[in-house]
């Protein structure tokens, strides 16, 4: 049986406490929420924290509030997410992002703050300490070689959050809190092009909410490149957010997930569609462009190629579904589930 | 080092020393002796060793022993309830649910929770609510039909 | 046939209480006073010279009560008897990533854990073997220093009559090119083994195993104690596969350590080292040779398969000839040549999964035929039917079929599936593809040859009316103590209920050889029926003078035992048996089962007999999308000729259960193996030995499955039953492949027919290149002269022409036999060879 190594285990009742046992000790303690990304990491000795402070009694985190968009607790579940109509009805791809997160269990005890701050993976990297010592280790642990790419002087590890991309393509913002104090960052800069660095977050800080800007207007739509209809982590995806003035584009954001080692903002591609009509002909350079961008390494489940081949895809059909075409079947037989927009939401055109 | 944990399992209430290490299915298994409870990998990446805690269905594997303080814990072992059978569990033995048996307790707890919730679900919807439970033996179709039998069995 | 009350029924299993109350005891379930914890240090090298091994600072952690080191295992052992090639810690030297070195046990887990990774091992590493290419081409460092030669393991040679003549003969003769995968068995259950010293200073070990008896034969050896002061129970797999089919490191290293301390001592495996175990299936390249006659006969095939065994023998010779073993079942092949190759690499051990040896050749004849259909404009069902295999024949290569219902499967399917308006009529990226499969009921020869039985059974009846069945078979999740059970019920007329069933205990059971080669229905089957038939006699005797009637006119049933020409008249089953034991004592039968001998006389033949064959036919719908390769399955179409379905729920779980294993296999299940470069590396580690990244399918991603069971009695089988856990399986990856011919119009002629492999048909389709996927060729392997045998349609007796003489069998009860490796007069070469495939 995999076990946990040794720990010591603080269970704070306020966000102040947690920040208070955080800063004691910030490089060897680590956050505990939903503990599905840190308890299999410690069992695998990838992470071995001294203390864990856990999140889970703080009961002001596990939230969704209205507000101007939503403000949704770090703590809150995958599953509280899912169930939530104002989600599902007003932010259809975080809904979708959230709703294919690995399993039912997995969203039962996922935070959402969790997903976002999840440990880049890289199959190298995601292994036994035994397997790692095969291989003489890697530079994200114990090593100091990226084995993705031997000469690379920076982890490759892939950020593989279903939720991050679509919150960035949302533009929504995060809360850290540290006994320094507060910020609030949009959640684009929460991330750094680091496989081993890959969260701005300091050591001390915690991730307490998520805010999401009011929907009005706004569609949203998130697809997933996996192999099967549950478990996986994205090896792809294509997170697309726009508002519309009728038919026109009045803004767009397309961010790719799971192609680097934090989620890339397709920002060329977006521009070309900006101020217009969505044609088949748009979306079709517009994902070509995205998929341009993306830079899949040999470390997760598929070939590199396809998976960049995919991306182009993806970031097709989500712009296809914004445009309010109808993707039942191909989103069926992609994430082998309906996911369906609410007919209400999708209503909006 | 130990801890000392009290919560309710199958509606009894438990007091226990154990290692602080150990998560909840280490506990059930290894100290309360609840070997019905499984582990196929212990990093949530199967669903044996699924179990309801406070109703919800999730991974005792990747739950800290120490987390489960005042949680009412359901396990396989308390399915059956005055002696008899839950129809979910006479379901999967009738009606080839259940092959090697070892995935068994996690789907059954795992659909416990969806028939409580739902109790008439879909087949689509069961599919979903079982994808976090792997199964190697049946390829999963008596399984569902076991599901859908049990939803329209009296309860 | 006479009327059933059990056979047939669809019921619950007897032990299916036990398993949704969570009661049934798994291995890693059984918890034991004053039980110790054992971990095993595992190779981090994949070919290495142990140089040192410091136990040390291991042994002085505080609750280690003992460190193991190879130096405590001088015996060999292994599964088949000519390759007795592992021990249960290595000696001198590792040959693969997970290759057991030391073990630790302890007071608890955490500290065998902490113990084992302060043992600190020196090795000196060795060349590595990656892929059979790197094997076929360095004869060293040898990797085993036993074997045909530098690194192959074995290489055999069969040749059925002129076969050359046979494809000169031919119209047409199509030259296919395949490659099978590897994967692994992937039972949710991690393989599990307490061991203990009883009270009498007797071993007894508790172990998920399929096969106690073979496990019983390994402990005794390699332990060097006598047989009978071991006593090994199977518990009940939590899924097996063959993967737990043979005697294991960890299996051997407990049972040592018991002895030694005098406790009980536990192990059970993290999902790594079950992937470490494998002995799964085989990589397979292959090259099929097919003569064909413009009607659609087969005049002639020459087959030549390459495995990839990794780094022990394990079944590997056995697997070896099962790749070229069973296409003569299925079809109608006058005459044949089988040539194959397994080369040992640095990889976990490769054995027997679900099929053993056959789902790989299966693809690729399967596949095959698909071309030769489309090449000679025949419906690919329709040419099926019309080379069939007769019934009640032998083949060319000597294996003896049964009854066949083949034909009445593939009509089924194609019934079913409205295949006729679906085949090349369904628009682009939606696709229908057919195959067929056979396989064994039961392997015809023990793996240690011997006149023994290979099934024994034995009843006990007491005045309490209740009976108890002794046997050795293992419960893997198939069902085999139903089988057991209503088999039992069946004949004595009572509820399978009121039956006990003692199973897979080598110390209480008759032996049975164990959960593989689907022989347990057959075999335990027909040994349950002798021992319960001889158990009706002895009661209808003293019954029926006591009821004053002939005792032919007794009917069995409903727990009574009665007049048939009066059903009022007659006693209680209870009161049967105070009856007879009060005429003729207490009351015991036995009965046992011993398959007919083979027909085949030469090296070699040993692998493919059986008491007679099941078959299948498959049809796969597929969905492609042709811009990406994406490919789902939505529906599936399977007839199965079972023979009788004895639990039609248990079968139909068979049934379904494989074609979700083989839908696995054909679309994402695969053991590979990452490489690191070479100039900064020795490593080869498995590249991703988890569940999460070794994809098996979820409830999502199964399709519809619409299964039909063809029921025409084989007499050979218990109440006609055949073999149903594995023949179903095999159809389905060759099914996917063909369905995405008829798709999207381009061949995988590879296994797993993954996204990637579909694009890359498509893309080179597109740059006018040949639209498919797969191996450019099969590598140039220096055979052995082939044996010689004549088939029997042209006068043959069974043996070999140019055979040294054989040994006698009861002599050689050292399993499978030493084969025709000659050795080859030239080093073994991997080369470039120009194979096209033609269709």
């Amino acid at each position: 049986m995999m076990r946990l190594p040794g720990f010591r285990y603080r269970a704070p009742r306020t966000i102040g406490e947690a920040a208070a046992w955080l800063a004691e000790n910030p490089a060897n303690t680590m956050l505990l929420a939903g503990g599905t990304d840190l308890l299999p990491n410690m069992k695998r000795r990838q992470q071995t924290p001294s203390t864990v402070v856990a999140l889970r009694g703080i009961t002001s985190l596990s939230e969704i509030h209205n507000g101007d968009g939503l403000a949704i607790g770090s703590g809150v579940t995958l599953s509280h997410l899912i169930g939530d109509a104002r989600v599902r009805q007003s932010y259809p791809g975080l809904w979708q992002a959230a709703a294919q997160v690995a399993t039912p269990h997995l969203r039962n005890m996922g935070t959402v703050g969790g997903n976002l701050c999840l440990d880049t993976r890289c199959t190298y990297y995601d292994q036994n300490y035994e397997w790692r010592k095969s291989i003489d280790f890697c530079m994200k642990r114990d090593g100091k070689i990226c084995w993705v790419a031997t000469s690379s002087p920076k982890c490759l590890a892939v950020s593989s959050t279903d939720t991050a991309p679509m919150l960035q393509a949302l533009g929504a913002t995060v809360t850290l809190v540290s006994i320094r104090g507060e910020r609030i960052v949009p959640v684009a800069e929460l991330f750094a092009n680091d496989g081993m660095r890959y969260l701005t977050r300091q050591p001390d800080e915690i991730v307490t909410s998520i805010r999401v800007p009011a929907a009005t207007g706004w569609r949203s739509a998130y697809w997933k490149l996996r192999r099967r209809g549950a478990f996986d982590f994205p090896v792809a995806a294509a997170a697309v957010a726009a508002r519309f003035d009728g038919a026109r584009v009045v803004d767009l954001r397309i961010v790719l997930g799971a192609v680097s080692s934090r989620p890339l903002s397709a920002d060329r591609a977006a521009a070309l569609l900006t101020g217009q009509d969505l044609s088949d002909e748009l979306i079709e350079s517009a994902a070509v462009a995205a998929a341009g961008i993306a830079k899949p390494m040999d470390n997760t489940d598929f070939e590199l190629v396809w998976r960049k081949k995919m991306v182009r895809s993806l970031v097709s059909h989500a712009l296809h579904e914004i445009r309010g075409d109808d993707m039942r079947a191909r989103r069926h037989q992609l994430a082998r589930q309906e996911l369906l927009i609410p007919a209400s939401a999708s209503a909006a055109r | 080092m130990k801890v000392r944990l009290k919560c309710t399992v199958n509606q009894e209430p438990v007091e226990v020393l154990a290692d602080d290490y150990k998560t909840l299915l280490e506990v059930l298994r290894e100290d309360l002796q609840l070997t019905g409870t499984k582990h196929g990998c212990e990093l949530g990446e199967c669903g044996a060793c699924a179990v309801l805690v406070d109703g919800t269905p999730v991974l005792s594997c990747l739950v800290l022993a120490v987390e489960s303080e005042g949680r009412r814990i359901t396990t396989v072992e308390g399915l059956a309830a005055d002696g008899r059978l839950h129809p979910l569990q006479k379901c999967f033995a009738d009606l080839g649910a259940a092959q090697c048996g070892y995935c068994t307790p996690g789907i059954l707890i795992t659909a416990k929770a969806l028939l409580d919730a739902e109790p008439n679900p879909s087949r689509a919807r069961i599919c979903e609510a079982l994808s976090g439970n792997l199964c190697r033996c049946t390829g999963y179709l008596q399984i569902v039909e076991a599901v859908e039998a049990a939803a329209k069995a009296p309860r | 046939m006479k009327p059933t009350r059990v056979i047939g029924q669809p019921r619950r299993r007897v032990d299916g209480r036990a398993k949704v109350t969570g009661q049934t005891r798994f291995a890693d379930d059984i918890i034991l006073p004053r039980m110790v914890h054992c971990r095993l240090l595992r190779s981090t090298q994949p070919h290495a010279r142990i140089v040192t091994v410091d136990t040390g600072k291991a042994a002085q952690v505080d609750g280690v009560h003992l460190v193991l080191t190879g130096e405590s295992f001088p015996i060999s052992y292994g599964i088949l008897p000519v390759s007795h090639d592992e021990h249960a810690l290595c000696r001198d030297k590792v040959r693969f990533v997970g290759d057991p070195v030391a073990a630790v046990i302890a007071r608890d887990e955490m500290t065998a854990d902490l113990a084992v990774n302060l043992i600190d091992v020196t090795y000196e590493p060795l060349r590595t073997f990656a892929s059979p290419a790197d094997s076929l081409e360095h004869d060293e460092p040898r990797i085993h220093d036993y074997g045909d030669h530098g690194n192959v393991h074995k290489a055999v040679a069969l040749q059925f009559g002129d076969v050359d003549a046979a494809l000169g003969a031919a119209d047409h003769v199509f030259d296919d090119v395949f490659h099978f995968e590897g994967n692994t068995h992937l039972p949710i259950e991690q393989h599990a083994a307490i061991a203990l010293k009883d009270p009498d200073g007797k071993l007894v070990i508790y172990s998920s195993t399929q096969t106690p008896h073979y496990l019983h034969r390994a402990l005794a050896k390699a332990l060097a104690m006598p047989a009978a002061h071991i006593r090994v129970i199977a518990t009940p797999n939590g899924g097996g596969f063959g993967g737990k089919s043979d005697p294991f490191n960890h299996e051997i290293v407990v049972a040592k350590a018991a002895l030694l301390l005098d406790r009980p001592v536990k192990i059970c495996l993290n999902r790594e080292e079950v992937f470490y175990c494998h002995r799964g299936r085989h990589p397979v390249t292959m090259r099929f040779r097919t003569g064909i006659t413009t009607d659609g006969k087969i005049t002639g095939l020459d087959l030549e398969t390459l495995l990839d065994g990794g780094s022990y023998g394990s079944y590997g010779v056995a697997s070896t000839f099962y790749t070229g073993a069973l296409q003569t079942v299925t079809y109608d092949i006058p005459r044949y040549r089988f040539r194959g190759c397994r080369v040992f690499t640095n990889k976990p051990p490769c054995g027997p999964k679900r099929g053993h040896g056959t789902p790989q050749s299966r693809f690729g004849q399967e596949v095959q035929l698909d071309k030769i259909a489309e090449h000679l404009k025949r419906d690919p069902a329709e040419l099926r039917l019309g080379m069939i295999a007769p019934a009640e024949t032998l083949t060319a290569n000597y294996l003896r079929v049964g009854t066949i219902g083949l034909a009445e499967c593939i009509r089924t399917v194609v019934d079913r599936s409205n295949w006729s308006e679906k085949f090349r009529k369904l628009p682009l990226g939606r696709g229908v593809g057919l195959a067929c499969s056979s396989y064994l009921s039961g392997a015809g020869l023990p793996i240690n040859w011997n006149d023994l039985p290979h099934s024994g059974v034995q009843l006990k009846l007491d005045r309490s009316g209740g009976v108890t069945v002794f046997c050795g078979a293992t419960e893997i999740g198939q069902g085999s103590d139903d089988v057991l059970v209503g088999i039992v019920a069946e004949v004595l007329g009572i509820d399978p209920f009121d039956v006990r069933a003692v199973t897979g205990d080598t110390d209480l059971t008759p032996v049975d050889l164990g959960s593989y080669s689907s022989r347990v229905t057959l075999m335990m089957g027909n040994a349950a029926i002798q021992a319960a038939e001889r158990a009706r006699e002895i009661l209808a005797g003293p019954v029926a003078s006591k009821l004053e009637i002939p005792a032919d006119r007794l009917v069995f049933a409903d727990r009574r035992v009665f007049d048939g020409e009066n059903p009022d008249r007659g006693v209680s089953f209870q009161e049967a048996v105070c009856i007879a034991e009060a005429r003729v004592g207490t009351i015991g039968t036995t009965g046992s089962y011993t398959p007919p001998k083979s027909a085949g006389h030469f090296k070699g033949g040993g692998v493919g007999p059986s008491p007679t064959y099941s078959y299948t036919a498959a049809v796969v719908e597929v969905d492609v999308d042709a811009e990406t390769g994406w490919i789902s399955v939505p529906r599936v179409w399977i007839a199965h000729d079972i023979g009788r379905s004895l639990n039609p729920t248990l079968v139909r779980g068979q049934v379904e259960g494989s074609v979700y294993m083989g839908l696995g296999e054909a679309l994402m299940e695969e053991q590979a193996f990452r490489r690191l470069p070479p100039r900064l590396s020795s490593a080869l580690v498995h590249k991703f030995p988890s569940m999460l990244e070794y994809k098996s399918p979820t409830s999502l991603d199964m399709p519809e499955i619409f299964t039909d069971l063809i029921e025409h009695p084989d007499p050979r089988g218990p109440f006609g039953a055949k073999e149903v856990g594995q023949g179903p399986l095999l159809p389905i990856m060759p099914a996917v492949a063909n369905a995405v011919y008829d798709a999207v119009g381009v061949r995988v002629d590879e296994i797993p027919v993954t996204p990637e492999k579909i694009l890359r048909a498509l893309q080179a389709r597109a740059a006018g290149k040949p639209a498919r996927f797969g191996p450019a060729s099969f590598p140039e392997i220096a055979w052995p002269a082939p044996l010689l045998v004549t088939p029997p349609q042209e006068g043959g007796d069974g043996r070999a022409s140019n055979e040294p003489e054989r040994r006698s069998r009861r002599k050689a009860d050292a399993g499978i036999e030493a084969t025709a490796g000659v050795r080859p007069s030239t080093p073994l070469r991997a080369g470039p060879s120009i194979v096209e495939g033609r269709s």
